[in-house]
């Protein structure tokens, strides 16, 4: 068995003379949580897609396992085992919170009632257990953060993807976002985390992968990449939420 | 909120009493227009829920399903009058081929996404329409008789001497309609379905394989639509082009359903119930089809639904009941 | 076929293009601002035909003359659509959207029918008639007006989009409408204007076609899907473009009918909008 989960070789995206992504390489292990951070603009969520399958990689190779999943679907790539949050959430607004989960669920399951049950152990997860008949279009911006969550976690993924935690959340709701983050890596779950708010991703990941332009600037602990002279000239200028 | 046990066992309730009024219904009504205004109602309902399947459901809004109806409807009646073959095979080869045809149709026109989408089937149909206009061997624009044959039987679904067995013959098309639809419902595919119509990526990320889906759902609603077409033909006994290709029908079949309630199990034969008789009350009380009053209505009820409640009939329904709950 | 009666089909298939780029430029327009395809398009070029045919029976007044009248009429009833119908779906889900102008179409064509019957009605006589030979071509002096008037109007609508303050602001807000609203236009009054244009294009082409075409309740339908097929091809929101889109839907339709049949031209029209759209959704030319 490999020792690592995703092995992103070299990607690269342009859009017309744009380039999003530039020659991206890193790689995840088994268990490990990656925090991808860089200004606006670094290709984070672009590079999201590349692995997803929502945009084609023009060229490099994303390895799950050591299986390529380059030319894959993003429902194939989900049915490997890759799920995700979107950052502008898209949450099935006229489905009640529940059915929005067991969507998810459905993945390893056709039955209705046993999709039930797991939706609301992963709703149970997220702690929106108390809200499972509410229509998903009344929750707050957190609680569909929470929501999308829980969906990804239904399909029983092996890679979460998870696109700004805390963007967009209200002061108060981020510290239980942020513990349910560091709950779900705790047992045992593999995830790349896109986050904006530095002491957050600082705080939670095992290493820190930066982007700037498109490029990887730096990769490794989080103490090590904080420091590094590229990252910290990439973020001058920029507000740096200590 | 309302109590959420009891209300499925109310509705069904109210189910099996409609159902039994609805079997009851010819043994009393014996004159042949109040049938014909049923069987409309049935047929509408019909081919609304098949729609609806595909629009409510999956939120692919088709405005070219006249094409299945067309494709049911020719394929039944071209079998008959050249090689003389039961309109139940021909309605079982109608299926066939329109759900042949949906998945033609579907490949590419799944691609686009919203209007593009509508317009798209708009034109499909008006290909469709144009074509069968000129192919003579189907008839042209002078369109197809069906093969009259007596006596009266099952076998040939034909029946002259009284509507009654067209009555249950359309309550049961009705009935597999709904029964496919709360087995979707119900049904994991149910559930990819409205997530598809809810968000296409989000709907992907999860693992659903949404083109494939799509075309499932459109197989469904095809097949369903093609039997009401074979079922139409046989009632009528006579088809062209303008009867069951029209974009107009397409049009019909939507606004039923929108109407009532789209993506609502009970939408597509609430709204059936109301605008055939509207439409047939139009007709009687202003007189013959060229002053198109229905259709004047239908259009101003449209709007008022758009502006004032997309959900339709059902969604008003529920909205109400929330408040007195 | 000889040579004659291609360059005679390419002539008449240009001359009618000017019309159906007058008449999808209204349409992209609204569209371009709003994400709203107006399925009445064709019903208000029928409004506006009417209109013209009624001027002129009951008035004495020949379509050209009643032309500026047909247009502020179809301009007030564009506003009118826009605050009766449109503003109250703006947000709403697109479903409520297609069908709130789908109801529109049904209402307006059933109208026409109920007020004025299903007959088809002809402009007998009009000032501009007959038609003129240029070197063994004959062009029908109705139709070489038609559509010098409505290549005019379409210059008349490029000059105000393009190099009024107004026009600016329109197309600010067709582009992007938050950094309109920031910018200070009121995108609401854009939305209104966009109506009041896109419909007075209509009542610009309805008036044109009046001196020629027959008139009657379903006339709308074909030109509005030939419409749609020219704003495909343009690009969806793409104003100037629908220009070269409209000749290509006329050219194509004559050598459709000519090449292949005449009864199947439309249908080759229409496929013209499926290959398009599949191939090159944002259309030939893209979004201006």
């Amino acid at each position: 068995m490999p020792t690592t989960l995703l092995d992103v070789r070299g990607v690269t995206k342009r859009y017309g003379g744009l380039v999003a992504n530039s020659n991206i390489s890193f790689q995840v292990g088994y268990g490990e949580l990656v925090g991808i951070i860089g200004p606006n603009g670094a290709g984070k969520s672009t590079l999201f897609d590349l692995v997803t399958g929502f945009q084609p990689a023009d060229e490099g190779q994303v390895l799950l396992e050591g299986e390529s999943v380059t030319r894959l679907r993003p429902d194939e790539i989900s049915r490997r085992g890759v799920a995700r949050t979107f950052q502008k959430l898209k949450p099935f607004t006229q489905m009640t919170v529940v059915e929005n989960v067991m969507v998810g669920a459905f993945q390893k399951t056709t039955d209705p009632a046993r999709a039930r049950n797991q939706a609301m152990e992963a709703l149970d997860r997220v702690g929106l257990a108390d809200k499972s008949e509410a229509h998903a279009r009344v929750l707050s911006t957190g609680q569909r953060k929470r929501l999308e969550l829980a969906r990804a976690l239904a399909t029983r993924p092996r890679l979460l993807l998870l696109d700004e935690v805390t963007g967009g959340v209200d002061q108060r709701s981020i510290p239980a976002l942020v513990d349910l983050v560091r709950r779900l890596h705790g047992e045992g779950a593999s995830l790349i985390v896109i986050e904006h708010n530095m002491s957050v991703i600082m705080g939670i990941s095992q290493r820190i992968v930066a982007l700037n332009l498109g490029e990887v600037i730096a990769d490794g602990p989080p103490a090590v990449v904080g420091r590094d002279p590229r990252v910290v000239e990439a973020y001058l200028g920029q507000a740096y939420v200590a | 909120m309302a109590p959420v046990a009891r209300w499925p066992v109310v509705r069904w309730t109210a189910a099996g009493v409609l159902l039994l009024l609805l079997l009851a219904f010819p043994l009393v009504f014996t004159q042949p227009h109040p049938r014909h205004v049923v069987i409309t109602i049935f047929l509408f309902a019909m081919l609304a829920q098949a729609w609806n399947l595909l629009a409510g459901y999956c939120g692919q809004i088709s405005l070219g399903h006249a094409v299945f109806f067309g494709a049911g409807a020719y394929t039944s009646t071209l079998l008959g009058k050249y090689f003389d073959l039961s309109p139940w095979i021909g309605m079982a080869v109608g299926a066939v081929v329109a759900v042949a045809v949906s998945q033609l149709i579907g490949y590419p026109v799944f691609r686009l996404r919203g209007h593009y989408f509508a317009i798209a089937t708009i034109a499909v149909g008006e290909i469709v329409n144009t074509l069968m206009i000129n192919w003579d061997w189907a008839g042209g624009a002078r369109g197809l008789f069906v093969p009259i044959k007596r006596p009266d039987s099952f076998v040939n679904l034909q029946f002259h001497q009284s509507k009654q067995s067209y009555y249950y013959i359309a309550l049961g098309l009705l009935l597999l309609a709904f029964w496919i639809t709360r087995k979707v419902e119900v049904s994991r595919m149910g559930y990819y379905l409205r997530a598809i119509r809810e968000d296409q990526d989000a709907a992907a990320s999860l693992g659903i394989p949404v083109a494939a889906y799509k075309q499932r759902a459109m197989a469904l609603s095809a097949a369903l639509t093609a039997l009401g077409g074979s079922f139409y033909a046989q009632y009528i006994l006579f088809i062209d082009p303008d009867s069951v290709f029209p974009t107009a029908l397409s049009i019909l079949i939507c606004l039923v359903a929108v109407l009532g309630g789209i993506g609502t199990l009970w939408g597509p034969l609430i709204g059936a119930a109301i605008l055939i008789p509207l439409g047939e009350w139009t007709r009687i009380y202003f007189g013959g089809t060229g002053k198109a009053v229905d259709l004047l209505i239908y259009g101003a009820l449209i709007m008022l639904v758009s502006v004032i409640q997309p959900g339709g009939i059902m969604a008003l329904a529920q909205r109400g009941r929330r408040r007195t709950g | 076929m000889t040579a004659e009666v291609l360059v005679q089909g390419l002539v008449s298939g240009l001359l009618m293009g000017f019309v159906y780029a007058l008449i999808a430029a209204g349409l992209s327009l609204i569209f371009g601002l709003m994400e709203i395809v107006n399925f009445a398009h064709g019903e208000f070029l029928m409004g506006a035909m009417f209109a013209t045919f009624w001027a002129w029976a009951l008035l004495k007044l020949d379509p050209l003359v009643s032309l500026p009248l047909t247009v502020l009429l179809l301009a007030l009833f564009g506003l009118l659509v826009y605050h009766g119908l449109i503003r109250w779906i703006l947000g709403a889900p697109m479903l409520a959207q297609i069908f709130a102008t789908f109801g529109l179409a049904i209402f307006l064509r059933a109208a026409a029918q109920a007020l004025w019957g299903a007959d088809f009605r002809l402009v007998k006589g009009p000032l501009v008639d007959g038609r003129i030979s240029l070197a063994g071509i004959f062009i029908g002096l109705p139709q070489l007006v038609a559509s010098v008037g409505a290549l005019c109007a379409f210059g008349l609508l490029y000059w105000f989009i393009r190099k009024t303050e107004t026009g600016l602001a329109l197309q600010a807000t067709s582009q992007d409408r938050q950094a309109a609203m920031l910018m200070g236009i009121d995108t609401q009054r854009m939305f209104a204007l966009g109506w009041a244009i896109g419909a007075a294009c209509v009542g610009a082409a309805g008036a044109l076609l009046a001196m020629f075409f027959y008139i009657f309740p379903d006339v709308g339908a074909t030109f509005a899907l030939l419409a749609y097929v020219a704003v495909a091809l343009g690009g969806f929101g793409n104003v100037p473009a629908t220009l070269l889109a409209g000749v290509i839907v006329g050219i194509v339709e004559v050598l459709g009918g000519l090449l292949i049949a005449p009864a199947l031209k439309y249908a080759v029209v229409f496929s013209l909008y499926l290959v398009v759209v599949l191939w090159r959704p944002q259309g030939l030319l893209g979004r201006f």
